[in-house]
This record gives structure tokens, C-alpha cells and sequence, in this order.
């Protein structure tokens, strides 16, 4: 072109060119606005379902209300598990602008220190997006309306009413029922569910609050509020309301249960009681424990470093968890056993201090003389079963045992059990390679050597020899058959004759004689060496090192009700730990008023009640963590 | 039949119509903006308008001479203005765009939009026609614009650097320059965008990134483009109605009452709205360019084209940007947008043009 010819420029040329210039300007506007318009009957026309959900996804917003669990009852409608008001506020990560303006704002109001402020940022850091971080939660009415008031200038904070789980029975509950917590990323990830990464929201942990998590958790409401983009509430567009879960009713005695946990007192160890007519766990205790609602909070971790490093364990729970050998508990169900292969309950052996086996000589802890079973039972003599199990051999004895739900795992709800061992020959030849000898069986029939049960079964046994039925126990009203036991009646009165000769005879329980009018006790002691036989005497010395000292028995002795079994680790002996604990609290069974008597007395020597006792301990061992850089273990 | 008095007839009464058409519209999104209120906006708007409309019929009565003769005075003095707030920002430590005089804060660069346009104008009605295709026609030219464009693009404002481009390149366009001239320079600056992006600042360089993937970042820079759109696009064809925009009301759309404000409006009042008050736009450039094509002098023919494609290029642009079509830049809706610099340029521009229509009604055509 620039080497085209070109008219020559005039003035009226230039007129010409503008006109048509302009012109081409003025219709390349006038295309460009054809195009907006374009644009726009595009955008608001054919977008227009995407874009009016967009900004009613921006308008609406959708919070959803954790649903108040469902209660968790004792056989009389008691709460064992309920919910109280709780004022909690969030942040919304999305929401939050000056972060450290209203950060600093918060911890100077609500006062929080350097562990929480420090969990809030890793929160906030961790968060993405809606997802709400907890400031603080069970905030008083004073810390919560100093935040409501100052709302406005706290962009991003979102203050709820709502509910927190709640244990009336605290540290006495813990092993039975569990405990709740907000749930972690990884149970997130399986269900997908908003609502758990909802604040507030709180799934079943451990023990029955998970097992009947299904059935606890209720349905969440919804409230659409329409907010701004700064997070103000504008106004409430509708309210769902919550559906509350279902509750759960328990075969358990809350007052049994409150009472059982405490008499236990400073000791380790574990109860359980059970209705003799059916079954019904009415007591399940495991001490010491930890306070539920501590853990329901999101316990700090120097409380859990606390509950750690107490040597009592109280994070587990013995009453399916803790294996004992039994010792001599297992007597009644021996005397069971002989008598059903053949043994005569009247024949007579004499006790000389202990049973020699070859070349070997089996102590007994006495020199009883000449005793027939019932009064072998009673004295507790070794050297009467000794010469049973050797007699008879233990693989005779082995399936009573089992019968009796030694070695068994129960169907329990929310139990996690470890099931201990029965041995017999086969056992020992599977897991060892050798053969049954004769000394197997005589440490077996004295509920030593192999054999290992946990105080679940142990009540089990109990109940099975009081009421002569198979009795399944159960935390829930479950159906069971109940069947009566394979055994004549005869040789299950030869037990119970024993066993009420224990307490009410001249036996080793004399002195855990209730203290009530026609109603008796029997039972049967057990003292269970810790240490290898005959490596010091179990009786002092190191707590650790300390005999088990168990009890299992039943009342009342004719047409029994109840039957338990109590085991108090490093107790020093049944009849001196385990059988007093069982008399006071089948004492308060049958009369409420002089079981409480008894327990005050008691709790006044301990130093007050289990949550009165554990926060002085823990008060006390944060004192010494705070100074010692290796805590030392409360006593 | 009253007779009109002709002091009655010689007010354009249908430019005030359409002036008063979109301002009046503007108004009433503003009052919805406010949450259902003439203050803090609309009624402060109002009272602009009818001070700049004044001003612009006033203008309006000028002769067309004063315009040429105070032409490179004018861009002179502006162009000065510009280098004293680079300095002002220089010594201040950071970027400044306007002057303070007490009773406003004075933008030069709105100012140089027009400026430029009259300048370069008086420049092309002096060139003799034999020099239309010399480098005497283009060099001077380039300078005019270089000058203020650099200027302003060190504040750094864009969008405003592009205005005053785009109005001095059309008053050299409709001058008659080659047409070859534009076509390669258009190719090269395709070919030297890459090198011409590096130039722009950092946050510059991301709002054009945004543009072209606004989804890249919904919640960050990309925010002002999708929520604009979401706005528009939850409208539909009526709206949503008057006071019931959520996306305005409830903040989510941000200078819902300046840049944004046609997003809000085409909220409440749908692709209905949004055609009525293209329709008002075009009406107002159709009288523009009719001034343009009918002016007597060559002056005032490229002056009022060059102001055309001025107020032009605010519309287009700021509806490219709230419709997601061009980048982020600081350009408002002309006479729409809640703001004094705009509408002082946009009305300066009328005035100038109302001079130009009046000129040519009183003689005959002629081209010096």
C-alpha cells in the first residue's frame, strides 16, 4: 500500500475520509454494544439457573444443629449419661478478616492461655474454608455475653447454645459408659457426614456411648439464616429443629453403680455385679477411672499425661480388661466339678500342711486336718483340691470351668474384652509343645499356674453356682435362654454350702458377715501371688509386688438375688480387700441407708469423694510437673 | 399554540432527556445500593449532576474558538499537573493521582482524557492536507499521547493510560493518517503485548491473569468478577426487583455503588435494565457522533469524534470488566457510577460537544 499511487490530498478528500472514518468508528461501537448486549442476555438468560443458585449459595446459609444425644438410663430410668447447656463460639476461617485483631481480642475477653491460644492457630491453620475452629467451650453467661456484645467488631466469630454430653456420676460411669468426643479427620473422611465437622458435634468414643452410637445420635436441625459476606446474620429464613436421639435404658443400678465405684476407695480393682434371675449386669465397675465428662470436653493433655502415668491404670478397664489368676476362687466350681465325676462331697481328706506330689511338696496355707468339701471350701484348703485335680486330672475339671463362663467372651455391649485362659492338655500341647503334667492340674484347682479370668467372668461364675442356670449377662435387655446348668443339684449344693460356710461358718470370710437381719452372704475368697510361688510373701513390701487379694459371692444365701465378684489388684488377699468391699455393697443392696453409713465412714479416712480425691491428686501432680521436669506417680 | 421562546428552543432538551435518563436510573440503583437511601449516595450524585449540567450548558454557550485556542495551553498545563503529583507521590512515598485544592481532589488525569482529544485535534485542523501522510503528521502526535500515557501508567493507572490512548489514536484516525499505520502498529503491539505485560505491575499482571481464568481464584482477586457475574446472572430477564438485590445488599458484591454499580443494577432489574440503559448509551453516543459528522469546523469534527470514542470507552470497558470480559481496571460507568471525576469528565465532554453543535448551527461548513 505505501507504494500504491495515492489521490492527492485536499481538503475535501479529508472531509470525505472523516465521515467515513467516524463512520467506521461509530459501527465499531456500535458492534462492541451489540456484543455486551450479548454478553449479558447470555450471562442472565442461558447462565441464569447457575448463577441464581451461586447467589443463593452466597445469600443462604446453611448451619446445621448437632442433635442432642439420646440419654443413656439405668434400670430405673436414671440418668447415667444426659446433656446440659453448653455456650461455645467458633471461628469461621472464611469469615475471619483481621485475624489477630480478633484473636487478640478474644484472648484478652475469655482470658484463654498460651495452650489454647497455641491449638487455635494450629486449628485455624489446619482448617479450610466453612469449616468452624472452637474457641472455647462450657463458656459462663458472663464470658459468653461479653463476646455477644461486642459481636458486631468480631467478624468471623459464630456463638452457639448448645448442648454438651454429661456424666452425673462422673468417674464412676467412665469404663462403663464411655466417653464422646469431636470427631478426628479420619472418621470424617469415612462417613462424609457435614455434621461432624460441625462444632459442637460429638460422636460416641469408646464403651456404650460408641457402640450405641447409631442409636444415640439423633437427627440434626437446620437453620438457613441469610448473611452478608462479612458473616453478619441478616435474618433467620426457617428453623428445622433437632430430633434428640433415642435412649438407651441399661440393665445397671446407677446408685449400686455410683456406690460400688466408690467403695472401692483408693484401691485398684474392678466389681461386677449381676441379677441371679436373669442376668442383668447391675454393676460395672473398674477403679480407679477416669471422669467421662473430661474426655466429653476434649481432656487437656496434661490431664491425660496425669491419668498416663498413674500406675493404678485408671485407663483401663479391668472389669473385662485386667486378667487375674483367679486362686482360690475357682474351689466351688472344682467342688462342682469332682462331684459330678463321682467324688463323694463327704468324703474326708486330711490336710497336712500341703500335698506331696512325687518328689515334690505342694503347700497349703494351713494345717487343716481331715475336711470333707464343703469344709475344704470354707478353710480354703489346697491340699483338699490338690488331691482332687490329682485324682481327677484337670482336664475333668477344664469344662465345668468353661461352663462357667471361665475363659469365655461374652456378647456385651460395648465391651472389649480380653478372655483370659482355661488351660487343659491340649491347650498346653497347642501352645507349648508338651505334655499335661500333674502339677499343671494341682496350680490349675488352686486358680493358679495357667489359668487367668477377668472379674467379668468371675461374677459370671458366680451367678451361674447361685442360680444353676447358664446365665448370659447382658447391659441391655436382650433375650437369653438361660438354660439350667448340666449339674445335679447335689453337686451345686455342696458349692453353696461351701460358700456360705466361707462368711457364715468358720471360713475366711467371717468377717464380711453382712450386718443384717436374715439376710447372709456366701462367698468365696481368693488371694492370687503375683510373683512366681514362693518368691517372697506377697503380703508387703513394693505395691506391686503385692498378692491379688479376690472375692466372688452371692446373697441371700437361700434363693439367691445377686451375685458378684470383686478383685483388688495388689489388695494382699480376698478375705482382707476383696470380701469387705462385697459386704458393704450387698449391705447397701439390701438396706441403702447402712451401706451409706458405711461408705461415709470410709470416705472420710480417703479424703473425700473419688471427684474430690482426683482433682487434689491432679491438682497435686500438675503442681509437680510444672517443677519437675520427670512427673512423678500419685500414690 | 403558545410560541416557544427561541432562549427555550436553543436548550437541547433531548440531550438533557438522555443525560437525565441514565443519571436519573443511576440514582435509583444508588438509593437501592444504600440499603433503601438517598444519603449517603444517591442524593449527593443528584446534586452533582445538575451542578456538571449547568456547567455543561454553560460550556455548551461558549464559542468553539476558545476551545481551539486554549488547546495546547490547556494540554500543556495538565500535562505539568501530571508531573507535579509524580513528584507529590515521589516525595510522599508512594503513588498519588490527585492534587488536593481544598474544596475537591482534582485528578489530572481525567482531565488529559479530554485534553488530549482537543489537543491533538487543534493539532490535525492546523496540518495542512498535503502532510496528512508525512512523519510531520504522526510524530508530533505520538509525543502528545506518549507523554501523558507514560504519566499516568507510572501512577500506575491502566485503565485511565488506555483511555487517553484510545481517544488520541481515534482523533489520528479520523484525521485521515494512512490506514497501513494503524494495521502494523496494531501488529506489532500484538506481537509486544508478552514484553508489554512484563512492564505492568505485580498486582496488574494478576488481575489480567484472573481475567483470563477468573475461577483460578474465586475467593481471592478473582472475587470481584465472579460475584459481579453472579450478580448479573442471578438477575435473569426482570431482576430480582427493586431493594431486592442479595448480592449488593449483602455485600458480596464489592464497589457495588462505583465500578460495579452495573452489576447491582442488572440484580434488581434484569437484562430488561441492562438493554434500557445500553439503549440510553447509545442514544447519547448517537447524538455525539451526529455532532461529530455534522460539525462545521475540521476542529470540532475531530474533537467531538475523539470525545465520542472518550466516553465510549468508559462504557465499553467498564461493562467488559462486570461482565468478565476485560480485567479489573478502575474505570466507572459514565453519569451510572457514584463518583465527581467521572461525570466531571464525562459532562466537560457534553459541554464541549454542545459548543461544537451550536457552532455548526450558525453558519455554513467549513474546514480551517
Amino acid at each position: 500500500m505505501p507504494k500504491k499511487k495515492s489521490p492527492p490530498i485536499t481538503e475535501a478528500w479529508r472531509g470525505i475520509t472523516f465521515t467515513r472514518r467516524a463512520l467506521v468508528v461509530g459501527g465499531g461501537q456500535a458492534a462492541v454494544g451489540v456484543a455486551l448486549a450479548a454478553r449479558m442476555a447470555y450471562i442472565s438468560v442461558v447462565d441464569n439457573d447457575r448463577y441464581v443458585l451461586e447467589s443463593e449459595s452466597n445469600r443462604v446459609n446453611l448451619t446445621l444443629i448437632p442433635p442432642r444425644r439420646g440419654w443413656i438410663v439405668d434400670r430405673n430410668g436414671k440418668a447415667l449419661a444426659n446433656n446440659r447447656v453448653s455456650l461455645r463460639i467458633d471461628i469461621i476461617p472464611d469469615r475471619l478478616h483481621n485475624k489477630d485483631m480478633v484473636l487478640g481480642q478474644l484472648q484478652t475477653l475469655l482470658r484463654l492461655d498460651g495452650d489454647a491460644m497455641e491449638r487455635i492457630n494450629r486449628d485455624l491453620k489446619a482448617a479450610s474454608g466453612f469449616q468452624p475452629v472452637a474457641i472455647k467451650e462450657d463458656m459462663t453467661e458472663a464470658e459468653y455475653s461479653s463476646i455477644l456484645v461486642r459481636l458486631p467488631e468480631l467478624p468471623g466469630i459464630a456463638p452457639q447454645r448448645g448442648f454438651a454430653r454429661n456424666y452425673p456420676t462422673g468417674a464412676a460411669v467412665g469404663h462403663l459408659i464411655g466417653y464422646v468426643g469431636a470427631p478426628n479427620a479420619e472418621e470424617y473422611q469415612k462417613v462424609r457426614d457435614p455434621l461432624y465437622i460441625t462444632p459442637g458435634y460429638k460422636i460416641g468414643k469408646d464403651g456404650l456411648e460408641k457402640y450405641f452410637q447409631d442409636m444415640l445420635k439423633g437427627k440434626p436441625g437446620a437453620r438457613r439464616v441469610e448473611v452478608t459476606a462479612r458473616g453478619k446474620v441478616v435474618r433467620d429464613l426457617s428453623t428445622q429443629a433437632d430430633l434428640q436421639g433415642k435412649t438407651v435404658h441399661l440393665t445397671i443400678d446407677a446408685d449400686l453403680q455410683e456406690y460400688v465405684a466408690r467403695r472401692m476407695g483408693r484401691e485398684s480393682g474392678a466389681a461386677v455385679v449381676i441379677d441371679c434371675r436373669n442376668g442383668d449386669v447391675l454393676a460395672f465397675v473398674s477403679m480407679p477411672s477416669f471422669d467421662p465428662n473430661s474426655f466429653s470436653d476434649g481432656i487437656s493433655s496434661s490431664e491425660y499425661a496425669w491419668l498416663r502415668a498413674d500406675d493404678h491404670q485408671p485407663l483401663i478397664n479391668k472389669a473385662t480388661r485386667g486378667l487375674y489368676p483367679p486362686g482360690s476362687t475357682l474351689k466351688p466350681m472344682a467342688a462342682i466339678a469332682a462331684v459330678e465325676h463321682g467324688v463323694d462331697p463327704s468324703e474326708r481328706h486330711t490336710c497336712v500342711g500341703g500335698y506331696r506330689l512325687g518328689s515334690r511338696f505342694f503347700r497349703c496355707l494351713g494345717v487343716h486336718g481331715s475336711l470333707d468339701m464343703p469344709s475344704a471350701i470354707m478353710k480354703s484348703c489346697n491340699s483338699y483340691f490338690y488331691w482332687l485335680a490329682h485324682r481327677l486330672g484337670y482336664d475333668a475339671i477344664a469344662p465345668t470351668a468353661r461352663l462357667m463362663g471361665l475363659g469365655e467372651e461374652f456378647q456385651l455391649a460395648g465391651s472389649n474384652q480380653r478372655y483370659g485362659t482355661i488351660p487343659d492338655s491340649a491347650w498346653k500341647m497347642k501352645k507349648y509343645d508338651q505334655p499335661w503334667s500333674a502339677s499343671d492340674s494341682l496350680n490349675a484347682v488352686i486358680g493358679q499356674g495357667y489359668v487367668s479370668v477377668n472379674p467379668l467372668q468371675l461374677a459370671v461364675m458366680a451367678s451361674r453356682i447361685a442360680s444353676g442356670r447358664h446365665l448370659y449377662p447382658r447391659l441391655v435387655n436382650r433375650e437369653f435362654r438361660n438354660e439350667p446348668l448340666p449339674f445335679s443339684p447335689e453337686a451345686l449344693a455342696v458349692a453353696r454350702r461351701g460358700m456360705d460356710l466361707v462368711v457364715n461358718g468358720a471360713g475366711t470370710a467371717v468377717r464380711s458377715r453382712l450386718p443384717l437381719d436374715g439376710i447372709t452372704m456366701a462367698g468365696k475368697t481368693g488371694t492370687a501371688q503375683v510373683r512366681g510361688l514362693g518368691t517372697g510373701n506377697g503380703k508387703g513390701g513394693t505395691w506391686k509386688f503385692r498378692d491379688h487379694g479376690l472375692f466372688i459371692g452371692f446373697a441371700p444365701v437361700d434363693n439367691p438375688r445377686y451375685a458378684t465378684a470383686v478383685v483388688i489388684e495388689h489388695g494382699m488377699g480376698g478375705a482382707r480387700a476383696a470380701a469387705p468391699v462385697a459386704k458393704d455393697f450387698m449391705t447397701f443392696l439390701f438396706d441403702r441407708e447402712k451401706g451409706m453409713a458405711a461408705l461415709e465412714g470410709f470416705e472420710a479416712g480417703w479424703g473425700g469423694t473419688i471427684k474430690e480425691r482426683m482433682d487434689r491428686d491432679y491438682a497435686a501432680w500438675k503442681a509437680g510437673a510444672a517443677s519437675d521436669p520427670e512427673p512423678g506417680v500419685p500414690q | 399554540m403558545i410560541p416557544v421562546p427561541p432562549a427555550i428552543q436553543r436548550i437541547p432538551w433531548k440531550l438533557i432527556a438522555i443525560l437525565g435518563g441514565i443519571t436519573g436510573f443511576g440514582l435509583l440503583v444508588l438509593y437501592s445500593a444504600a440499603g433503601g437511601n438517598w444519603s449517603p449516595w444517591a442524593w449527593q450524585q443528584g446534586v452533582r449532576f445538575l451542578v456538571f449540567l449547568g456547567a455543561a450548558l454553560v460550556i455548551g454557550r461558549f464559542p468553539i474558538r476558545i476551545f481551539e485556542d486554549f488547546a495546547y495551553i490547556a494540554y500543556i498545563g495538565i500535562l505539568i499537573l501530571l508531573i507535579a503529583v509524580e513528584l507529590l507521590g515521589f516525595v510522599g512515598g508512594g503513588s498519588q493521582r490527585w492534587l488536593n485544592l481544598g474544596f475537591m481532589n482534582l485528578q489530572p488525569s481525567e482531565l488529559m482524557k479530554v485534553a488530549i482529544v482537543v489537543g491533538l485535534a487543534r493539532f490535525y485542523a492546523q496540518l495542512p492536507p498535503g502532510n496528512t501522510r508525512t512523519f510531520t503528521a504522526l510524530w508530533p502526535a505520538l509525543v502528545m499521547i506518549g507523554l501523558p500515557a507514560a504519566l499516568v501508567m507510572l501512577q500506575p493507572d491502566l485503565g485511565t493510560a488506555l483511555a487517553i490512548c484510545i481517544g488520541g489514536v481515534v482523533v489520528m484516525f479520523v484525521s485521515g493518517l494512512p490506514f497501513w499505520w494503524f494495521g502494523s502498529a496494531a501488529a506489532v503491539g500484538a506481537a509486544a503485548l508478552p514484553v508489554l505485560f512484563s512492564f505492568l505491575h505485580d498486582y496488574q499482571q494478576k488481575r489480567v491473569l484472573i481475567f483470563l481464568d477468573p475461577e483460578s481464584d474465586p475467593l481471592g482477586a478473582g472475587y470481584h468478577i465472579s460475584q459481579s457475574k453472579i450478580a448479573i446472572g442471578s438477575g435473569g430477564i426482570g431482576g430480582k426487583g427493586f431493594l431486592n438485590g442479595s448480592q449488593s445488599h449483602l455485600d458480596y458484591l464489592p464497589e457495588g455503588h462505583t465500578d460495579f454499580i452495573f452489576a447491582t443494577m442488572a440484580e434488581e432489574w434484569g437484562l430488561i435494565g441492562g438493554l434500557a440503559l445500553l439503549f440510553g448509551f447509545f442514544l447519547l453516543l448517537r447524538w455525539s457522533t451526529r455532532v461529530a459528522l455534522k460539525a462545521r469546523t475540521r476542529f470540532g469534527q475531530l474533537t467531538a469524534a475523539g470525545l465520542t470514542m472518550t466516553i465510549f470507552f468508559y462504557i465499553a470497558i467498564n461493562l467488559s470488566m462486570v461482565m468478565g470480559m476485560a480485567p479489573v481496571v478502575g474505570i466507572p460507568l459514565p453519569l451510572f457510577s457514584y463518583g465527581g471525576s467521572s461525570m466531571l469528565t464525562i459532562m466537560t465532554c457534553v459541554g464541549i460537544m454542545l459548543a461544537i453543535e451550536n457552532d455548526s448551527k450558525t453558519g455554513t461548513r467549513r474546514f480551517h
